[in-house]
């Protein structure tokens, strides 16, 4: 293989590995900020312990996502060298950005809630972990506006002299429709995952130890249920206007979306497709009649261009060559990010019908669907990634560098093998580690809170009112002791 | 100024900020099997940077996006250049960052172990890393018309890059042994206190013929005397804080340590201005501050962004250090691996008093 096929391979392989943990973290974020709001406010211990609980699966996710993170910001330079100073002027900017407003935000203040807990009053405890939340959104929202130049390049103009891009305005990088229409999409897609993960974990350990914090796993099922269904129904709205937009400036993404070849008024939409998808030798096919012209245009009978026209104009406009994408890769996964994504908003209805009226799960069948349920969100967001980038091939920014283009010219086929074997070898690896440690502490079940923790919080029977967060206002175990004599309420 | 000289300073100032804060915590790292006698101990190593280090180490990436975007022909010449360093370094760091998170959470001493020593090793090799890194640039490397670097892996092991990273490792390791004796109480604190006292010895010998070496490669260098000033200003503060923690006044020997290599770190900085990267091959082939940036107007942009923000940024991670300014020891790591269940909540605010065991005299 080729440097280029091996450094594409490189990307492929640790983008989608470093998106396993980044949805999980964005959902997971918010959701634990959910139940320690709803400790802050009720001092109700079930989601103190809750917190606590699902906080130590988010640090665990965490490590991974910020160990994987700092490849990816390293890569661009070092595999895609040509392609960083062609775009550089334009896409390290939002990137930069990203760093000083968002990954400060996050480190800083996720080490201040994880260490925090005996050092800051509960307020500003609180908002710690507030703040570390609101500042994956700011990362995903900067990223994604840099993706989003790849797939739809505005706010540019190319240098006569120099041959390269540069910025002519920040605010049309930063407003680009595609990033308007892609962070909705992806950061709805991250709840999704979030409140999957919560739920399939509750459900786990409601039909697993029926007896054990009974009350508390089913207020965690029922709100992670309830995130499910809001969040899923966010992202099939948010993905029927990402298709429009994506039509009107990809067209041959969406073509490929569908393997339509020729151009169509009320073009239906396959579930899937038996036989090949070269468009003359399908032996079956499961179609809804006009929903991929609506899809595309918000009309049933809109026209849907096939991909032998886009492609005759593409070899008009930017010469002889192939502007097809893989067909049979994007159109699985498109149908399989929307197919598995959307099996968990099925799987967070049936819990709640099961469980209406307080009744209880019990059964086999409850323990297979709640592990399963984690990771089909998981997976759809891996597919529906593969979808936009593979979609946008041959180009690695859409109309102005063909991905074989953007290479690093001076490296190796011998040093991008080193580093894909050796990425793909840790990664692997880290990742059966990493399953075993969540798994280890999903089964241990929520940790004990003593009492005594309980006292400052304000007791259960809210009687002493002292929630306004005055430190040590009632008293607690570190009175009478001196600092050097008190644990640390968090050590590593 | 030109704006292209004042992102020059700017990514100088990120590289001060970067090293000046994660090399205590490579040094604590490096150190772990050397200061600590036991595991109880070692917890009280990692728990001085527990909530620190993943916030010490965003100065990197936001060195690194910064140079991507203010000069985005050095961020690509260097990281595909420095390809295979840059990879364990990587390397390194993934292994270091999970195991911070990963090695209190099982109780068993070989899980532990292994952990530890992704630790030592995840902080040893970007030590040394980046000061061999770090030298190449400064002494110059072939880079060919086109902006790309032509020599091998091995080109970047030559003797003074590897006596750079000799500067890096030993000048860590020494901020890293102040940084313990600052944050620990009891008998680790008498060890790093003694340690630190021998490395920083050490630290001054090889940052000395560092220097003096750098002075021969950058001689005709255009801010030669700067670079002069402050290489002897950086060795001055290294011996104030070698005094100084021989005197047992550790914050100002932290104070010293920080300043040496922040200064340190300038200095190199100085000594390639106007280049960012000079090629070995002919000086025309050079990147410089002009042709190597981004054009005007993303400097601009960029320059508001980085006023906007910086401050904000320095005032919550200042807060930071601030609210886990105390000392641990022994006594405060709690008898079960973390993470155990906090035995206190929010709500109560430890009485915040200076320690005073034998070993102190406080600055
Ligand atoms: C939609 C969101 C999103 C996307 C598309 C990406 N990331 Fe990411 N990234 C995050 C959302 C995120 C996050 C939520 O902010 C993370 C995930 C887990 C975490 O710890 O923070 C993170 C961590 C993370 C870190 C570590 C930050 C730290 O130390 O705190 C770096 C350097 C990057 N990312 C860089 C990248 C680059 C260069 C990407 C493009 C290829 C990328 N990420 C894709
Ligand atoms: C996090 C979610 C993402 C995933 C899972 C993902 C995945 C992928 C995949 C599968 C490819 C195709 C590989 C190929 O065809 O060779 C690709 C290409 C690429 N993507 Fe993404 N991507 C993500 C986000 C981003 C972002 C946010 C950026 C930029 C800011 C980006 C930049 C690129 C580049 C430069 C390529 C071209 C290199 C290549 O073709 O391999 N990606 N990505
Ligand atoms: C009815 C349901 C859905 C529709 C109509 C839909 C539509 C789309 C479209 C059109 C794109 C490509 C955008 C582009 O390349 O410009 C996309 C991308 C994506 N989808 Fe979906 N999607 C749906 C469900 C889901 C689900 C259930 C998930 C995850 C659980 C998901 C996750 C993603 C992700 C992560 C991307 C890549 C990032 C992006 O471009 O936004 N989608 N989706």
């Amino acid at each position: 293989m080729d440097t280029l096929n091996l450094a594409r391979w490189q990307f492929g392989i640790t983008t989608v590995y470093h998106y396993f943990f980044v949805p999980l973290t964005i959902g997971l974020a918010f959701i634990v900020a959910g139940f320690q709001t709803a400790w802050y406010r009720s001092k109700d211990e079930r989601y103190l312990r809750l917190t606590k609980f699902f906080g130590k699966l988010l640090l665990i996710n965490f490590a991974m996502g910020v160990a994987t993170g700092i490849v990816q910001e390293f890569q661009f330079g070092m595999n895609w060298s040509a392609y960083s100073r062609f775009v550089g002027d334009i896409f390290g900017a939002p990137l930069a950005m990203e760093g000083l407003l968002a990954f400060f935000l996050e480190s800083t203040f996720l080490g201040l809630w994880i260490f925090g807990w005996d050092k800051l009053s509960p307020r500003i405890h609180l908002a710690t972990i507030w703040i570390a939340a609101f500042g994956t959104f700011l990362s995903a929202y900067f990223i994604l506006a840099a993706n989003s130049f790849m797939q739809h390049p505005v706010g540019y103009r190319i240098n006569p002299v120099s041959g390269r891009a540069e910025l002519t305005d920040i605010v049309a990088v930063l407003t680009n429709k595609v990033a308007i229409v892609t962070f909705p999409h992806t950061i709805l897609a991250a709840f999704l995952t979030g409140g999957a993960f919560v739920l399939g974990i509750a459900v786990w350990q409601l039909v697993r130890h029926p007896d054990r914090d009974r009350s508390a796993f089913r207020s965690a099922a029922k709100a992670g249920a309830i995130v499910v269904v809001i969040a899923a129904l966010g992202v099939a709205i948010s993905g029927d206007r990402q298709a429009k937009v994506m039509t009107e400036v990809q067209p041959m993404k969406m073509a490929a979306a569908e393997a339509l070849y020729g151009t169509k008024n009320n073009a239906g939409f396959s579930i899937f497709t038996v036989g090949t998808l070269q468009g003359d030798s399908e032996v079956y096919s499961l179609r809804i009649p006009g929903l991929l012209s609506y899809l595309g245009t918000g009309d049933l009978n809109g026209k849907v261009e096939g991909i032998n026209n886009i492609q005759a104009a593409y070899e008009a406009k930017y010469g002889p060559g192939n502007y097809t994408p893989n067909i049979a890769l994007t159109y699985w996964t498109f149908r399989l990010m929307i197919g598995i994504g959307m099996l968990a908003a099925l799987g967070a209805l049936w819990v709640l019908w099961a469980m209406r009226q307080g009744r209880m799960l019990s059964g086999r069948w409850w323990v297979r669907a709640a592990v399963v349920l984690p990771f089909t969100p998981l997976l759809g967001n891996s597919f529906g990634w593969i979808f936009t980038e593979m979609g946008r091939q041959p180009w690695i920014v859409f109309g102005l560098m063909p991905t074989s283009a953007g290479v690093s010219p001076g490296t190796g086929v011998a040093t991008v093998l080193i580093s894909l074997i050796g990425f793909t070898l840790i990664y692997g690896f880290l990742a059966v580690i990493e399953m075993k440690l969540l798994v280890k502490t999903i089964r241990a079940g929520l940790p004990d809170v003593p009492r005594a923790a309980l006292v400052g919080g304000g007791d259960n029977d809210g009687s002493d009112g002292n929630g306004d967060g005055e430190p040590g206002a009632n008293g607690g175990p570190a009175e009478g002791h001196s600092d050097g004599e008190r644990q640390l309420a968090f050590a590593y | 100024m030109e704006l292209t000289t004042l992102w020059f300073c700017l990514i100088a100032v990120l590289w001060i900020g970067y090293f000046v804060l994660e090399g205590f915590d490579f040094g604590v790292g490096i150190l772990m099997p050397f200061l600590a006698r036991n595991e109880t101990e070692r917890r009280v190593m990692i728990n001085t940077i527990g909530p620190l280090w993943d916030g010490n180490e965003v100065w990197l990436l936001v060195a690194g996006g910064a140079t991507f975007a203010a000069f985005p022909e050095w961020y690509a010449t260097l990281f595909s250049g420095f390809y295979l360093p840059l990879f364990l370094i990587l390397v390194s760091l993934i292994f270091r960052n999970v195991a911070f998170e990963f090695r209190g959470k099982q109780q068993d001493t070989t899980w532990r172990a292994w952990w530890d020593r992704a630790i030592f090793f995840g902080s040893l090799l970007p030590a040394v890393l980046w000061g061999v890194a770090f030298a190449n640039i400064v002494r110059g490397v072939d880079i060919d018309a086109k902006k790309e670097y032509v020599g091998s892996f091995f080109d970047l092991l030559n003797p003074y890059a590897i006596l750079g990273g000799l500067v890096t490792l030993s000048l860590f390791v020494t901020h890293g042994a102040v940084f313990i004796s600052l944050k620990t109480t009891g008998e680790i604190r008498v060890r790093a206190r003694a340690f630190a006292a021998t490395s920083a010895l050490a630290a001054a010998v090889i940052a000395l013929a560092f220097l003096g070496w750098t002075y021969g490669q950058r001689r005709d260098a255009q801010h030669v005397v700067w670079f002069v000033v402050l290489a002897v200003l950086a060795a001055a503060c290294l011996v104030a804080a070698l005094v100084a923690i021989r005197a047992g006044r550790e914050g100002w020997a932290f104070v010293g340590t920080a300043a040496t290599i922040a200064l340190a770190v300038a200095a190199l900085f100085v000594s390639l201005f106007p280049d960012v990267m000079p090629s070995s091959l002919s000086p025309t082939f050079s990147l410089t501050t002009t042709n190597a940036s981004s054009t005007h107007y993303t400097l601009k942009i960029m320059t508001w962004v980085a006023v906007a923000f910086t401050p904000l940024v320095l005032v919550y991670q200042g807060w930071t250090y601030h609210v886990f300014r105390q000392r641990i020891g022994t006594e405060h790591i709690p008898g079960p691996p973390s993470p155990s269940p906090s035995p206190s909540s929010p709500g109560q605010q430890p009485p915040v008093r200076v320690q005073d065991d034998p070993v102190t005299t406080d600055v």
